[in-house]
């Protein structure tokens, strides 16, 4: 067989030859008949009709036609890509940075909410299990009885796997840092498809017994970073908080754990978790969810047939263990709502993001059909000949199709390089400090096939319009009235400034979603969180890592106070257990109160942090009634608590609790104040019953240091690293940061949402801008000699300023109505995502038409000022 | 016939051109322009086969495998491409042939019945 590309040329020279017959036999016909040779031949012609309208559609009865088609296509779309380079330009970066914007998104999507683990197989198997309390959803996790009476009752789920994230001091020789692990069951690595390039997992009997196996799987970047890729390290020693771990394994490269936001840096088995978690030995103690598990479904199991089966487990364990597991159920979520990790914070996000790049695109393939439409203008005439030489309607409409299509093409291809370049950004918008951040897109064949998708879709959007305007071409007209200048240039102009309109009201709706977020995140921020804000730094010193036993961290604390209260400029400092809105949660415990009687289906379990002497005066917390923590009430003492407002409304209505009982875990405490209702978890939380409790009677020896002082975090850094080391030199503390920090970083949700939106917002704006600029600045150069004629007949430069800018704030202002009907429409799908704002809040639609009108006018100036410089003269001859 | 637009000679002859095409070979090979000329004599001039039809249908026919082509020296020394009716042409000739009875027939019944019915 020969080669298509010569077979084809062959049947090419044939069908000429064929046709050649055909004519001269009609033409001998005819003469014999009696014609004329002269009159013979044309009239065989006329007869024979379009030759290379034959030819066209015999070949296309040949089959294959097609593809040969495309390739025509493509090429010529190529030369004509090549011919505009201007103009091609611009498209493709309107393009790239559409389409760019897009596959980011859909990597962050992929990388943060479908695929999160790199390295782990079947991710769409992997499913989350959390803990629910009367059918509501919350944090909580699920404690290791409970979880290892599931794993042996459940038919719908291949494995349970156990993972908790902590921080732990990892010390390499002189080196210490602190590193995030994970406290793991033994099937971990197995389970999840992940294996060790070095050494092996965990052992079955390694997740049993109280500190029974110092063992740890380090990552591929611990290895490679601190032991420099060591081929040995298999069975030498790691301090991890101070105690030695033997290596048994190395992950895999890229294996990062399986936390959302964080890349784990070593992992140990479950019966390690006394070394690592404050609270002691858990494992045997059925009320401490600490557990944040994910489940392996079964292959053709649902989720649905999965939580079914768990959601009886977890029944017939409250049945069997009510003091602890009284209504407490279990959910399972898919990977992408994870509620413990960083998932849930950036999931909502990541949908407006989609919503928003959408709306990017959008803009940006009308900035391109608008471009388009203006070279249609200009190749009008190549078009109308090829449609009088016989080119059918369809064969136009699908090289203006192509045409399109490599343009966007490129634009993909670029846009996949921008999506790589910001595979991290995310990670730059997440404030989060010592800790190894992870938050990266993934770009796998799902997210290139998406760009794909998006690369046809657009260019049916802005390849389709310029495509039905050549439809629609009259060649005899055309071709007649060609001479006369802009002739069916109206409609054009109508169409362009329609898609301008659009690309108007997309952008104001943008700019104000951008608004209303950005101004919750304000509202966030100046939010009385109910303690002081302003002259509090904070830091934490991690004495757990350091291996201390509880006397000697709770003598070290002691001491250590005493140090920072005599440093200059400190007015007080308090420890308290955990850090007011940080990631990790405050201890909870169910609670008992003489006289209060809770309703049936409730077990009262309340949260509560351990804090020192001093802890309200410092951070600023009013004490309502009763007194605070002395120095008096350490463990020789009767045991006491502060509770807070909302809780003694709760517990004590119409009377003071101060001098009655609260029964903790069953053991009794002496309530000897009240403290107003402040923010624990989150500044957006609803206020809630909270009390606290003597570190000294509770040690717990994580924590958070605070400093009430008019100094700011720079000097104080060097005064309390000195005040540390002269009282135990083997100690490390965090960075000193300050309240409002602290304060403002638990936003951290609505910052990277804000970041996000702004980003997008500003790329709206700008290529919103650009449109209308093209459009100006085309109608400005098609009205040359009118505005000549204008200006001979006695107009102002200032008469064709206004003239060119009430065009287009005429589209401006009609695109911003359309923009604020859509947007009061739109915004309330984001009221979730806002705090104290109202989706229709009138300063943020104020602010973003003001932004348009702005950014509009920019955009006339330049075409406004050509008009106003024009030469009649020269313009009128032109 | 200039005059004709291409959809109304479309709408003419597609589907029927075959049938007219495959018939005329019936009585042995003949190249395009033959073809044409004899539907036009058998017609008795009223149907006019428009060449941008007859080649695609002839390429189309060919590949389909209903009919055969060679070149050929004609009798005025022309070389010229001859087309022949190939078994699976005759087969479907015979088919196509059928159905185009049922529906001559089917028509004429049609046009019939008002004057039955008023009989």
């Amino acid at each position: 067989m020969k080669p298509p590309g010569r077979r084809r040329a062959r049947r090419e020279r044939e069908l000429d030859e064929e046709l050649q017959a055909h004519l001269r036999i009609a033409i001998a016909e005819r003469v014999a008949g009696g014609e004329s040779p002269e009159n013979a031949a044309a009239n065989a012609r006329r007869e024979l009709g379009n030759l290379a309208r034959v030819r066209e559609e015999t070949r296309e009865a040949w089959g294959g036609v097609a593809v040969e088609r495309f390739g025509q296509d493509l090429r010529f779309g190529l030369r004509i890509l090549r011919r505009s380079p201007g103009v091609s330009g611009i498209a493709i970066l309107c393009l790239t940075v559409g389409i760019g914007a897009n596959a980011a998104v859909f990597s962050w999507i992929e990388g943060i909410l479908f695929r999160p683990f790199p390295g782990v197989a079947h991710q769409e198997r992997l499913a989350a299990l959390a803990g629910t309390m009367r059918g509501q959803p919350g944090h909580e996790g699920v404690s290791w009885p409970d979880f290892a009476d599931l794993r042996k009752s459940c038919r719908t789920i291949d494995a349970f796997i156990a993972d908790r994230i902590m921080g732990a001091t990892l010390s390499i020789g002189e080196r210490a840092e602190r590193a995030p692990g994970s406290i793991v069951s033994a099937n971990y690595f197995e389970a999840l498809g992940v294996r060790p390039v070095l050494g092996r997992g965990f052992r079955p009997e390694e997740e049993t017994g109280r500190n029974a196996h110092p063992v740890t799987v380090i990552s591929w970047r611990t290895w490679k970073e601190r032991y420099k890729g060591d081929p040995a390290i298999i069975g030498k020693i790691q301090r991890l908080n101070g105690a030695p771990f033997t290596i048994v394994g190395v992950a895999p490269e890229g294996f990062d754990g399986t936390f959302v936001g964080y890349a784990m840096r070593f992992f140990v088995p479950m019966s390690m978790e006394e070394k690592f978690e404050p609270g002691g030995w858990k494992l045997e103690d059925r009320g401490a969810r600490f557990i944040e598990p994910f489940v392996r479904v079964r292959a053709g199991v649902t989720l649905a047939q999965a939580q079914a089966e768990i959601s009886a487990v977890a029944r017939r364990l409250e049945a069997m263990y009510p003091d602890t597991n009284r209504g407490h159920g279990l959910r399972v979520y898919p990977l992408r709502l994870t509620p413990f990790n960083g998932a849930a914070e950036l999931g909502p996000t990541l949908g407006i993001a989609l919503a928003v790049v959408a709306a990017v695109l959008l803009i940006a393939c009308a900035n391109v059909g608008n471009l388009l439409l203006v070279r249609s203008f200009g190749r009008r005439h190549e078009m109308t000949v090829r449609l009088a030489i016989g080119a059918g309607r369809g064969r136009l409409f699908a090289q203006l199709l192509t045409e399109g299509l490599v343009l966007s093409a490129l634009g993909a291809a670029g846009g996949l390089v921008v999506a790589r370049l910001c595979r991290g950004a995310l990670a730059l918008f997440y404030p989060a400090r010592g800790t190894a951040i992870r938050l990266a897109g993934e770009i796998d064949w799902r997210v290139v096939a998406g760009a794909a998708v998006v690369c046809l879709v657009s260019t049916l959007l802005f390849g389709l319009v310029p495509a039905l305007q050549a439809g629609r071409v009259d060649p005899a007209a055309v071709l007649k009235t060609e001479a006369a200048g802009v002739v069916g240039g109206h409609r054009k102009a109508w169409v362009r400034s329609l898609l301008v309109l659009v690309q108007v009201a997309l952008c104001f709706v943008l700019l104000v979603g951008t608004g209303l977020v950005w101004r919750s995140l304000e509202r966030i921020r100046r939010l009385n969180p109910g303690f002081s804000t302003r002259g509090v730094l904070v830091t934490a010193v991690d004495m757990l890592g350091a291996g201390y036993d509880a006397d000697h961290a709770k003598s070290i604390e002691t001491a250590l106070l005493d140090r920072v209260r005599s440093l200059p400029g400190v007015e007080s400092a308090a420890f308290a257990r955990v850090m007011p809105l940080s990631l990790r949660p405050p201890s909870s415990g169910p609670v008992a109160v003489p006289g209060y009687v809770p309703p049936p289906d409730e077990q009262p379990i309340v949260q509560y942090v351990e804090v020192s002497p001093d802890y309200f005066s410092t951070t600023g917390i009013p004490l309502l009634s009763g007194r605070e923590f002395a120095r008096a009430d350490d463990g020789d003492g009767e045991r006491v608590a502060v509770v807070n407002d909302t809780m003694a409304a709760k517990f004590w209505p119409g009377r003071s609790p101060v001098g009655e009982t609260l029964v903790l875990k069953g053991r009794p405490l002496r309530v000897v104040g009240v403290a107003r209702t402040s923010k624990y978890q989150a500044v957006s939380e609803a206020p809630k019953p909270f009390f606290y409790v003597p570190l000294a009677q509770n040690f717990a020896p994580t924590t958070a240091l605070f400093m009430r002082t008019s100094l700011g975090p720079a000097e104080m850094t060097a005064a309390f690293g000195a005040a540390l080391r002269s009282v135990d030199p083997n100690l490390a503390h965090f960075e000193v940061t300050t309240m409002r920090r602290q304060v403002e970083d638990s936003a951290r949700g609505e910052q990277v949402a804000v970041a996000v939106l702004e980003i997008f917002g500003g790329l709206a704006l700008l290529l919103a801008a650009i449109g209308l600029y093209g459009v100006l600045s085309y109608a400005v150069s098609q009205r040359m000699h009118e505005m000549g004629l204008r200006m001979a007949l006695g107009a102002t430069g200032r008469d064709l300023l206004r003239l060119v800018a009430s065009q287009g704030m005429a589209l401006t202002g009609a695109g911003i109505a359309a923009g604020l009907a859509a947007a009061l429409l739109l915004t309330r799908l984001i009221q979730n995502l806002l705090f104290g704002v109202s989706p229709r809040d009138p300063a943020v639609f104020g602010s973003s038409a003001a932004v348009l009108v702005a950014a509009a006018l920019a955009a006339c100036a330049l075409p406004a000022w050509r008009a106003v410089r024009l030469d009649p003269w020269k313009a009128l001859r032109e | 016939m200039a005059e004709k637009t291409p959809a109304s000679r479309l709408d003419l002859l597609q589907g029927t051109l075959d049938l007219l095409v495959l018939q005329t070979l019936r009585w042995g090979p003949r190249h395009g322009y033959g073809i044409a000329q004899m539907i036009r004599s058998g017609s008795r001039d009223v149907l006019q086969v428009d060449t941008g039809s007859l080649y695609p249908a002839l390429h189309r026919l060919e590949r389909q495998g209903a009919i055969s082509a060679d070149w050929e020296t004609s009798e005025n020394n022309q070389r010229v491409r001859v087309y022949r009716l190939t078994a699976a042409g005759r087969k479907q000739l015979a088919a196509e042939r059928s159905r185009w009875d049922q529906l001559a027939e089917a028509i004429a019944g049609v046009m019939r019945k008002p004057s039955e019915s008023e009989s």
